[in-house]
């Protein structure tokens, strides 16, 4: 299907890459139909809103900065989008990324994971329990903390 | 809005299975019980709030991202 997009124009992506979020991204409530797709930069992704072509996240798989990030939402969000905690395998996680002029400073919301059912192709933004994720982590300032403790 | 007064230990039921009872009041604040099935999400106010804002932030991330190398020496 083709598809207008805020990166890349007009695209034509797979049907598969289709997502549905039954009660949108909070702040967001009315847009439903994303689609994900990769960015040409990686490690992030795009999810581009299917209804507004100017209205399009940047997602990065949180693992990538933080390895001990677990979402820690409520059974009642999961269940949302029909999965449970410990469905692995059928969970996709990624959190939000904001890239201001100075991108050094980017940033990503982990406390507002976005959890994907890539089975049924059905997400939900949740909210984390866990008081230690919040919605600005430095990404870069996160990896060198990282690189140190490796060292 | 509805607007109830309570006292202290005394509660309110909202659709049969939902109670929210006042626990302690000190000052200006206030401890709310709240009683309810799993299936219900309880979250401070504050919290969507930021999370609303935070995404509004987001979307006004600019198409250009940057290169992978910037992930290389942080």
């Amino acid at each position: 299907m083709e598809i207008q997009t805020k990166a890349y124009g007009l695209i034509d992506v797979d049907e598969r890459q289709k997502i549905i979020f039954p009660t949108g991204i909070l702040g967001f409530e009315n847009l439903k139909e994303y689609a994900l797709l990769d960015a040409s930069q990686q490690p992030f992704y795009w999810l581009q809103s299917l209804d507004m072509s100017e209205i399009a996240f940047v997602l990065i798989n949180p693992l990538i900065f933080r390895p001990d990030y677990t979402p820690d939402v409520s059974a009642a969000e999961l269940q949302e989008i029909n999965l449970t905690a410990d469905d692995k395998e059928n969970s996709l996680i990624f959190t939000i990324v904001t890239i201001p002029e100075d991108q050094s400073r980017m940033t990503a919301n982990l406390q507002g994971p976005v959890i994907i059912n890539r089975k049924e192709r059905i997400a939900r933004q949740c909210i984390s329990t866990n008081a230690k994720w919040q919605t600005q982590h430095f990404i870069l300032d996160e990896l060198a903390a990282l690189k140190d403790s490796v060292c | 809005m509805l607007i109830l007064s309570r006292k202290k230990n005394e509660s309110i039921i909202i659709n049969d299975n939902i109670e929210i009872s006042v626990v302690e009041i000190k000052g200006d604040q206030i401890k709310l019980g709240i009683n309810a099935p799993r299936s219900v999400k309880i979250f401070r106010q504050e919290i969507y709030r930021a999370i609303q804002q935070a995404n509004k932030e987001a979307v006004k991330t600019s198409s250009n991202l940057p290169d992978i190398e910037i992930f290389k020496n942080p």
